[in-house]
């Protein structure tokens, strides 16, 4: 897939990433070749439900997999390929110059340690501080993510601290050695409403003073309306729209995004209708469809539908995977065989 | 009004937790539900809202009489359900059933969905006839938008949004007369979501269900509620009629709690956001503020907030809210829907 309209060289360019998994009853796609590119400073937001493969996607060229997945493909950071790097390699790497922020800031902590131990051993790794400076450099960061009297708060275990806390915690410890480029795979969904709001205050803020870029995972469109710079949206492992925020929200084109972002109940609108359901459940994995993955569940499914749709593509960057043709886009040619189930 | 089936007055939860050493032990009581009183009517859905920690699952169970209240009563159609014995009260439960949170986890993995959906008729009618039973089940199934064909089925091949629809037809498959649904939704996807919030709501109209639909977020119940009571830290701070919650909220955690529902247009989230919203987290449930229990987060507090606890008060127009200062907010705090510009504005 073409980039979108940056001239600059991207921090992060992946291309025809596949990830599978060997499982009891076959082989499971959970990535079935996806292309994108994240520019300096810019934030993307990768939304989909679960089983889209949005977070094995992230995981595979973190090197994160679990022992029975396998990946294909590319994930250039800068000039290295992230998928031929050996581990060591890709150790240097990962939390010196990418970071990753789970979901649950819970299981994302050690319970034993105290959080001054945790943050330390970070910068002490990978940047060679001394205890002190090590210590002093992560007082800041816990300033920095708003945490109150951090010098006391430092000395405390992770069940010390609430939820959207240990969150902030976490970020802080993503932030420690100034990564260029920090991945969040959902990172308030686990925490309640009003603290949502505020991690996605807090990250938005961070992402603004530091110029790093930000990659954020997460299965609800309307949080990242306000935060991400583009969006791909992605079904059953594969990316179905790509496009700028005001695309996505103000254009969209894919069956699946404008059902998705009709089934949000909206609190600005003062009609309570029935809300607008996509119908049907998402395939599974193993028994995939023919053709386009969202047919039995849309609404404007055609005959040709049984085949596999075009990719359409525009100049300013954007794309979708449907029959539906794309104003002023063109049909990407794909190379013979790629996003075969087969 | 109409008679009400259900009466919670005074309704309190208390547990006790066990801390210190062999030496020096010490209780700790922490009230998850505190002092909950409303009515509903045949045919009402009431929602209730809260963030975790908010006491609205413990609401739920002891409502149906799962856990013990410490104080207070319980009184279903003119009977106290809070001074029944065991027996008693499993025969009540024909007519009070629940739905829970996570539908592949309340699920037996090791039975099929029509042994799951079926199971409450054989406790309840145990000489009930095999094909009959068969028959209401398929029936149900197809109430709640399942293939009969898939009775067979384990939970595992279903998604999770199906699942949910296997946990709905075996709490409805009783005929029960109030359904409490502690937060159906929130496990599942988006698109899910609202196909299982359209269910619930055409099912109470069919079956003329009382519903409790219990949820952490303001947009998931405001389609399918009546009316709304909103918790914080086992206390109700708001019921209020939904239409004018969802216009002019009361309270202002009410207020903050609509704010912090994300708004699916990058244009209109950065004008919501401008109003500021909540600072910090909910105290811990031991160590409760005195005064008003939402004083410390309230950005409306005054010296009053710290040392007198508001009662839940009726206004004028009949809904309620326990807060010193409702009646001069009510104007600060601005409509809430914003009206969309009927095309939006494109840069």
């Amino acid at each position: 897939m073409p980039g979108h309209a940056s001239n600059d060289k991207p921090l992060l360019r992946v291309s025809n990433l596949e990830v599978g998994f060997d499982t009891r009853e076959g082989l499971v796609k959970a990535v079935n070749g996806i292309s994108f590119e994240v520019a300096e400073g810019e934030t993307l937001a990768i939304v989909g439900e679960s089983g889209s493969g949005k977070s094995q996607m992230v995981l595979s060229f973190m090197g994160l997999l679990a022992e029975n997945g396998h990946v294909s493909g590319e994930a250039f950071f800068r000039d290295k390929d992230l998928l031929k790097m050996k581990p060591r390699d890709l150790n240097k790497i990962r939390g010196r110059h990418i970071a990753m922020i789970f979901q649950d800031p819970m299981t994302s902590l050690n319970p034993f340690l105290t959080i001054e131990k945790q943050m330390a051993e970070v910068v002490m790794h990978h940047q060679g501080l001394g205890r002190e400076e090590a210590r002093a450099h992560a007082v800041e960061m816990l300033r920095a993510v708003r945490i109150p009297d951090p010098e006391e708060r430092i000395k405390q275990y992770p069940h010390e601290y609430s939820g959207g806390m240990r969150q902030r915690v976490m970020i802080a410890i993503g932030l420690l050695c100034e990564p260029e480029l920090l991945i969040a795979d959902e990172p308030s969904t686990a925490l309640d409403v009003t603290v949502q709001a505020q991690i996605t205050e807090l990250v938005s803020e961070l992402r603004k003073q530091t110029q790093m870029s930000l990659i954020l995972i997460t299965h609800d469109l309307a949080a990242v309306a306000e935060i991400a710079d583009r969006i791909i949206v992605m079904y059953a492992g594969e990316a179905v729209e790509t496009g700028t925020v005001n695309d996505i929200f103000y254009r969209p084109q894919h069956p699946y995004t404008r059902g998705l972002l009709a089934s949000v109940p909206r609190l600005d609108r003062e009609s309570d209708d029935e809300l607008q359901a996509i119908p049907g459940n998402p395939p599974n994995l193993l028994e995939l469809p023919d053709g386009c993955r969202f047919r039995d569940r849309c609404t404007q499914a055609m005959e040709q539908c049984r085949e596999r749709p075009p990719l359409w593509v525009t100049e300013d960057g954007r794309s979708s995977r449907c029959f539906l043709p794309v104003e002023g886009g063109k049909v990407f040619a794909e190379p013979a065989g790629a996003g075969d189930t087969a | 009004m109409r008679k009400p089936v259900l009466r919670v007055q005074d309704l309190s939860v208390t547990f006790t937790s066990r801390t210190g050493n062999f030496l020096h032990r010490r209780e700790r009581q922490l009230r998850a539900v505190d002092g909950i009183n409303f009515d509903l009517e045949p045919g009402e859905t009431l929602g209730v809202v809260g963030e975790s920690g908010s006491g609205k699952s413990t609401l739920a169970r002891a409502l149906l009489g799962l856990i013990k209240p410490g104080r207070g009563r319980v009184i279903w159609r003119g009977e106290e359900l809070t001074g029944l014995d065991e027996e008693e009260l499993r025969q009540k439960r024909k007519e009070l059933q629940i739905v829970f949170q996570d539908p592949v986890a309340s699920l037996n993995p090791r039975m099929t969905a029509g042994d799951i959906i079926a199971e409450p008729l054989w406790t309840f009618y145990p000489n009930m006839d095999r094909l009959q039973v068969d028959e209401r089940t398929r029936g149900m199934m197809k109430v709640v938008g399942l293939l009969p064909n898939q009775i067979n089925r384990y939970p595992h091949e279903f998604s999770g949004g199906q699942c949910q629809r296997i946990g709905i037809a075996r709490s409805l498959v009783l005929n029960p007369k109030l359904l409490v649904c502690d937060e159906p939704v929130s496990a599942l996807d988006v698109s899910i979501q609202a196909q299982i919030i359209n269910l619930l709501k055409s099912l109470q109209k069919k079956l003329g269900l009382a519903l409790i639909f219990i949820a952490h977020d303001l947009s998931v119940v405001r389609h399918i509620s009546d009316r709304v009571m909103v918790m914080y830290m086992g206390q109700a701070l708001e019921v209020s009629e939904k239409a004018r919650l969802y216009r002019r909220p009361l309270h202002p955690y009410t207020n903050a709690l609509m704010k912090s529902v994300p708004i699916p247009d990058p244009k209109l989230a950065a004008i919501a956001r401008q109003s500021s919203w909540l600072t910090g987290d909910m105290p811990s449930p031991y160590e409760r503020p005195k005064g008003c229990i939402f004083h410390n987060r309230c950005p409306f507090r005054v010296n009053r907030c710290e040392a007198d606890v508001p009662a839940l008060r009726r206004m004028e127009n009949g809904d309620w809210v326990a807060c010193h200062r409702a009646r001069s907010l009510i104007s600060r705090f601005r409509e809430f829907l914003i009206q969309l510009p009927a095309e939006p504005a494109m840069s």
